[in-house]
């Protein structure tokens, strides 16, 4: 793992042989959510935030979670697992908020760890595989490998696409 | 500590010469507008006193001294109401609904020092 | 420490501001008199007047206006007989009263320039008042009231002499009633209170005792046994039990000291009672070590108190910071042009510390216990002075309306010239504050209404000219601070809303039904029904489909309402009450359930605990609360929001009254009520979709976020719960995202009721 934790620029200046394909690197942020392995572009994270208690919104589905203050501002926060389907996360102090801007909203994502920062070259991205009635899935970007695990890149954009925005006011108004 | 007195009067002349006078005689003075104003100073500070005058918009004070005899947070605590001279109807009613003693409006600094130093020494 | 009587600075800045106050109060007692001309008084209004001129009777009396409180007393005394129903509002009485409130205006005037407009001022209008009221009373009753002791005034009082009595001593039998304790009276107090007249022995008596196991914890069981030896008369002894008369045996008896005998089964309750002769020493006075801990602890308080007050003030401080900075003119730094952006981040920061250090506070407190007077001492320091910075802060953003009021004349002179009338517009506290935002959107809903002012209320000079008005018109705009609101009043002397066009109108648009009653007031309100439009022809100045309601809808956009009041022949008044700043909002904190909500506090009208009776299921799921004779419709908050564990019994929580845009009422059930706060507004949708009954969100002192309920959309919210539960994520428009495409990460989690079965393959 270790080899994909460095930063671009550090494999630019050491040269190392294993990562020295040519193209382009990027940064992920791994976490744990259940048994599995997610990761999101670090780009998109603002910072890692223990667990805090948040206030429900109401009429909300199951996953979101409230709202959180971070230093002032209010943020809408999301159980990822249950997201997935996994059901409600019974939150411990131990549990992490990864507050991510998402097409200039910030959000918090409730996950159980943050395990790593994965510095990834383009060509070590797998493609989702193409898959039957798949066209929900476009907010899964790509799949690597990790020390033999499998790790899943999400696309937050299309996780938490805004498009319904307007929907949502016509029930507001 | 200083005690601290809640004054409920929608007159702001009257307010600042309770707070005034009080806070001179060594007390800690907060002011509420009206009954409502006062019940809900009450939901998050603990005062040893209260004066109120009876005429107030959203709650009387008649009305005030019955809540907060009803609840529990201060139902322990004097409370004093204003009345004007002759209100002998008004001091019955807020004795009956539970206040503990009377101040006459107009009153003289030392007088109201003195009802509430009877009150809450 | 406490004078006989204020010192002359203090006494003038009292006086400044009853002075102030009876500004206000005349002037809305003035519009309500001038409304009583048109039609009957409601009881709420007869309050509101009685109380306006007790007021000014109270503050008058503390300083002395002898002229002004025997004149307010008359007044006070017919207005209360009205309150009573004993005096019918007839033509004769309302003519007398505005009369009256004529005479008290001038009388105030004069006794705030200090003129003397002769003993015999007003005397008329008295003697018409004692007239009415003899037909009421008899005559007796009005030449024997209680104005004699009206006339006294603190001034006229002085200290009074000690009479010099003979030594004389009194049997105390005092036994209290359960009442005395119950009404917070304590024996103690009254023992103490008797040695400041004289020597006291006490006798406490344990008769009443009941054995342990049958003893009621609120009774009252002791009684005691006085000897009090004192040179006051009788009176001074009964006036120390005047509080507790009624609930105690009380025996006063003068006896030759000799007869006095003593018990043998003395209590001396009083051995650790300090000895307090001097009835004037203040408290904390007899303990030096409670006296050093408490003057410094009051000040801080005293400025936490003052708070509304500086806020208020903001205006008038506003003009003095231009003055002293007018000579530094020469030097050419007088002022600095800011970008709002960063005034804005400012006020975002401060807001945060403010939070913070309420937090803070909190926490020290926590952890020390609350025993560290010199941590308590920083504290209460740094809340201070972090409240004086939002203030500051708050105090930057706010800019007169004279801004918005400015471009008014040249409308009113386009309009008016379009609609060949004539229209003169007078501006009154143009300085008012209030914060930039506000004032951006003040400028349509005036504009608007000064339209309608001059196309639908002032009539043209020749008919103006045949009701016997003058041929020009006038509007009124009228800016002034009331609270943590700025009040702008829109008035003509125009025609006045026609109430029976009005209404008909109303009824052949379906607005209303054609047998509704309405009263003048709901009819009134009707100009705010959307796509109404009053003008008898569409004219080419309003009427262009841009109702009052779109006013309506802005204003309360900016949390404020408008209402209108509108006298026929005489005249429209339309007023707006805007918060200060969209920034802060005075809320009330309330739980429901184990989540806290903060609800405005303007819209609060009242809270209440219903008894049973009061509740009344409708059919079709509603359910409405009686208060008064009035039914209010009962909103469960718990239930339109899904909260666990709230209180579902209404006789177990509280319902609180509150007032909705259009005037109606609503009841909102909660739990309890925690407090009054100012709070941060801050946006959800910064970061979120709008949320139905939820107009934004505060950050509370413990860092914890307290969502701002909407009372309009809650009352729109269906009744039934169930319809607003998202049953699964795709129903569900707000959603980020769809259902099924999560159902991919985790097919083995997926389950039926979630919808689309998708093949599991990653």
């Amino acid at each position: 793992m270790n080899d994909h934790v460095e930063s671009p620029e550090q494999e630019e200046i050491s040269g190392e042989p294993s990562s020295a394909q040519n193209g382009n690197f990027h940064q992920f942020i791994s976490f744990k959510v259940g048994n599995e392995e997610f990761a999101i572009d670090i780009m998109a994270v603002r910072e890692i935030k223990g667990w805090t208690e948040t206030a429900p919104l109401p009429n909300q589905p199951d996953y979101n979670l409230g709202v959180l203050n971070l230093r002032g501002t209010i943020v809408p926060t999301f159980d990822l697992g249950c997201r997935f389907g996994m059901g409600r996360t019974e939150t411990t102090p131990y549990h992490v908020f990864i507050i991510a801007t998402v097409q200039e909203r910030t959000i918090g994502l409730l996950v159980d760890a943050v395990s790593d920062i994965l510095t990834v070259n383009d060509d070590q991205i797998r493609p989702v595989p193409d898959m039957e009635r798949m066209t929900a899935a476009e907010f899964l970007s790509g799949i690597i490998t990790v020390e033999e695990s499998m790790v899943v890149l999400l696309s937050l954009e299309k996780l938490f696409h805004t498009g319904d925005l307007a929907n949502a006011a016509e029930i507001a108004a | 500590m200083a005690k601290k007195v809640l004054t409920v009067d929608d007159s702001k002349t009257m307010r600042d010469m309770v707070r005034f006078t009080l806070s001179g005689a060594g007390f800690d003075v907060v002011e509420a507008e009206d009954g409502v104003q006062a019940l809900s100073v009450l939901g998050t500070t603990s005062v040893d006193l209260i004066i109120t005058d009876i005429n107030m918009p959203n709650m009387d004070g008649v009305t005030l001294v019955r809540q907060v005899r009803g609840g529990s947070s201060h139902r322990g605590v004097p409370i004093l109401v204003l009345t004007t001279e002759g209100g002998d109807a008004k001091k019955a009613d807020g004795k009956a609904a539970g206040a503990t003693g009377w101040i006459v409006k107009p009153f003289t600094p030392d007088k109201l020092v003195q009802v509430v130093n009877k009150v809450c020494p | 420490m406490t004078g006989s009587s204020f010192n002359a600075d203090d006494l003038a800045q009292f006086k400044q501001t009853f002075f102030d106050e009876c500004a206000e109060l005349l002037a809305d007692l003035e519009e309500r008199l001038a409304a009583m001309q048109e039609e009957t008084a409601d009881s709420e209004a007869l309050n509101a007047i009685f109380r306006a001129v007790h007021s000014i009777k109270a503050g008058a009396g503390a300083f002395g206006f002898t002229q002004l409180v025997q004149f307010a007393h008359r007044f006070e005394a017919l207005l209360d007989r009205m309150r009573d129903g004993l005096v019918e509002q007839s033509e004769r009485v309302a003519d007398i009263l505005v009369r009256a409130g004529d005479i008290l205006a001038c009388l105030v005037e004069a006794s705030q320039s200090e003129q003397d407009l002769g003993e015999n001022y007003g005397s008329e209008v008295c003697d018409e008042i004692d007239l009415l009221l003899a037909e009421i009373d008899g005559l007796e009753s009005v030449l024997t009231s209680d104005e004699g002791n009206s006339v006294d005034t603190v001034v006229s009082e002085g200290p009074q002499e000690d009479q010099k009595n003979t030594v004389c001593t009194f049997l105390i039998e005092f036994a209290p009633k359960a009442e005395l304790f119950r009404h917070a009276n304590e024996p103690l107090f009254l023992i103490r209170e008797l040695q400041g007249l004289g020597q006291v022995e006490t006798e406490c008596s344990l008769e009443r005792l009941p054995a342990l196991g049958s003893m009621e914890p609120e009774d009252a069981y002791l009684s005691w046994n006085l000897t009090l030896t004192t040179d006051k008369p009788e009176e001074d002894v009964r006036e120390v039990f005047e509080f507790v008369e009624d609930d105690c045996d009380l025996k006063i008896s003068a006896v030759q000291p000799e007869d006095v005998t003593h018990g043998s089964l003395s209590f001396h309750i009083l051995d650790d009672v300090p000895e307090t002769g001097d009835e004037d020493k203040s408290p904390g006075e007899s303990d030096a070590e409670v006296l050093v801990a408490a003057k410094p602890a009051t000040e801080p308080a005293a400025v936490v108190a003052n708070v509304p007050v500086n806020a208020q003030k903001t205006s008038a401080a506003a003009p003095k910071a231009k003055a002293t900075a007018t000579p530094a003119q020469s030097t050419g730094v007088s002022s600095i042009r800011v970008d709002l952006d960063r005034v804005d981040r400012l006020v975002n920061v401060v807001g945060e510390l403010v939070i913070a250090q309420s937090m803070q506070a909190q926490e020290t407190e926590d952890r020390q216990g609350g025993h560290d007077f010199l941590i308590n001492q920083a504290n209460e320091d740094m809340s201070r002075i972090v409240r004086e910075i939002q203030e500051c802060v708050m105090a930057i953003r706010m800019q007169p309306v004279k801004s918005v009021f400015s471009r008014m004349p040249r409308l009113v002179r386009e309009v008016s010239s379009k609609l060949n009338k004539q229209v003169r517009l007078l501006t009154e506290g143009e300085q008012t504050e209030v914060d930039k935002t506000v004032i951006e959107e003040l400028a349509d809903p005036l504009t608007h209404m000064i339209r309608n002012a001059i196309d639908h209320g002032i009539e043209s000079p020749e008919e103006r000219e045949g009701a016997g008005k003058k041929a020009a018109g006038a509007i009124k705009l009228l800016a002034r601070h009331a609270g943590g609101n700025i009040i702008i009043q829109v008035i003509d002397n125009g025609s006045g809303i026609n109430k029976d066009a009005l209404l008909k109108k109303a009824i052949s648009k379906g607005i209303v039904a054609e047998d509704a009653k309405l009263s003048d007031e709901e009819i009134e309100e009707l100009i705010f029904a959307p796509g109404f439009s009053t003008a008898q022809a569409v004219t080419d100045v309003s009427g262009r489909g841009v109702g009052m309601d779109v006013v309506r809808r802005n204003i309360n956009k900016l949390g404020g309402r408008i209402s209108v009041q509108s006298v026929q022949g005489k005249g429209t008044c339309f007023t707006l009450t805007i918060p200060l700043s969209l920034a802060v909002l005075d809320g009330m904190l309330v739980a429901i359930g184990s989540e806290k909500y903060i609800l405005p506090l303007a819209s609060i009208v009242e809270s209440f605990r219903p008894l049973d009776e009061q509740l009344r299921a409708l059919a079709g799921g509603g359910e409405v609360v009686s208060m008064r004779g009035e039914y209010i419709r009962l909103i469960r908050a718990h239930h339109l929001f899904n909260v666990p564990g709230a209180v579902t019994d209404p006789c177990q929580g509280l319902v609180v009254v509150t007032e909705t845009a259009n005037g109606g009422k609503v009841g909102l059930l909660v739990d309890e009520l925690i407090g009054q706060q100012q709070v941060v507004i801050k946006s959800i949708q910064e970061n979120f979709d709008p949320v139905l009954g939820v107009s934004g969100a505060t950050i509370l002192g413990n860092g914890r976020v307290a969502l701002i309920l909407d009372i309009e959309q809650l009352k729109s919210m269906p009744v039934s719960a169930d319809t607003w539960k998202p049953s699964s994520p795709e129903q569900s428009e707000a959603s980020p995202a769809n259902g099924d495409e999560a159902q991919i990460i985790a097919p083995e989690k997926m389950t039926d009721t979630e919808g689309m079965q998708v093949p599991a393959t990653v």
